[in-house]
């Protein structure tokens, strides 16, 4: 691999790398990275251990799509797009909390980036603190669990919709449990013209609390159980799901991972798995995932 | 000693010399009968240390391990189930 070395200081069996290399693979090279604070900064881009073999840029947490929205400006102005695609690699936390009033006036404007959203759920890199993809239930150090707190009381923010309500070519999920899916995604984003958004949920073993395989095994079953769907969104529209045969109930996600073990023993906890079942059947219907027999 | 450049601006792909293979307590191993060389492993592996080789017509993966940190996942998403995962000799405790 030639953009993306190993050696790089990521947990064992973290998505982000997984995600990273095969966005990478896609554009052949062919990007200016823009990075915003978070894991994958950490353990890529420390001074003299950098793992990136393509142009790089780090910026402040908020405004990673303005830097990216500056370079491919600065592309055009010198006749030189041709060069690459700008490519923005941001945690949940910069896209959905603090960078998210910039990365709307960035999807404004229509700027031509490809703007990757690595979720893994919550601020994993200052120990798992919640953001607003955080979803419903899960224990963080600031939605500790006790007698009065079941973890987080909010649903998930839907990013996706409120990218599609933005008007931009292009909008899908995708996860690191399925690298064909991010490949595919992210060669289909490069045929638009515009501000493409791709949300890759990524596993974190540490926050989670799973182990070194646990990740990836975490990650196929929230497509599974259908809490994280996979979709596309060209325009507007929905063109293409991944359809889901035999949908397997939410507590086998549930289960499985250290932040959401207190739902079993948790007088509310109960009441949230079901709402989380019911939120995975409203995902189902909304996208129809489920295959449907003859 | 680290050598600063001018602008501090780091070199490429230096990661490569921090070998992080001994994070790990296990480590991989291949059966190259059974492995079809279908790249699952390559493309999944988060420490990039498989590398999918062709020889005498035959494909199969072969691993770095200067750099694999042993999380599994190649064992687990391994269609043909010709990777296992094995504890390395240090981390062997004889119990009596």
């Amino acid at each position: 691999m030639k953009y993306f070395s190993a050696g790089h200081g990521a947990c064992p069996g973290c998505g982000l790398p997984i995600a990273v290399k095969n966005v990478l693979q896609v554009l052949d090279g062919k990007c200016f990275v823009v990075n915003s604070t978070g894991c994958l900064e950490i353990i890529s881009s420390q001074y003299g251990k950098s793992a990136w073999g393509v142009p790089y840029i780090h910026s402040l947490f908020e405004n990673a799509a303005p830097v990216a929205a500056g370079i491919e400006a600065a592309l055009k102005a010198l006749g030189r797009k041709d060069e690459g695609h700008v490519v923005v690699f941001a945690g949940d936390g910069a896209t959905a909390d603090i960078g998210f009033g910039c990365l709307s006036g960035v999807m404004d404007r229509n700027h031509d980036i490809i703007y990757i959203c690595l979720d893994n759920e919550a601020y994993q890199n200052t120990g798992h603190q919640q953001s607003g993809l955080t979803p419903l239930g899960e224990a963080t150090t600031t939605t500790p669990v006790g007698k009065m707190m079941p973890g987080k009381l909010k649903n998930k923010k839907d990013m996706v919709s409120i990218a599609v309500a933005h008007g931009i070519p292009y909008v899908a999920t995708s996860s690191s449990g399925f690298p064909a899916d991010i490949r595919r995604k992210v060669k289909r984003a490069l045929e638009f013209e515009g501000t493409k958004y791709i949300q890759i949920h990524s596993p974190c073993v540490t926050g989670w609390g799973v182990d070194g395989k646990g990740g990836v095994i975490a990650a196929k079953l929230a497509v599974e159980t259908g809490l994280y769907p996979l979709v596309e969104f060209e325009y507007g529209k929905l063109t293409r799901v991944r359809k889901i045969k035999d949908r397997k109930p939410v507590e086998e996600y549930l289960k499985m991972q250290r932040r959401f073990r207190h739902l079993f023993k948790h007088p509310m906890g109960k009441q949230i798995i079901e709402e989380l079942q019911r939120i995975a059947d409203e995902n189902t219907r909304r996208y129809g995932l489920d295959v449907k027999r003859k | 000693m680290i050598e600063i450049t001018i602008g501090a601006i780091s070199k490429p792909m230096e990661a490569k010399k921090i070998k992080t293979g001994d994070w790990g307590t296990e480590y991989p191993v291949v059966d190259i009968e059974k492995c079809s060389g279908c790249k699952s492993c390559e493309m999944f592996c988060p420490d990039l240390c498989v590398e999918v080789v062709k020889e005498n017509r035959k494909k199969y993966a072969v691993f770095n391990y200067d750099y694999c940190k042993g999380c599994g996942v190649c064992a687990f998403v391994c269609p043909e189930d010709a990777i296992k995962m094995e504890m390395k000799e240090i981390y062997k405790l004889e119990v009596e």
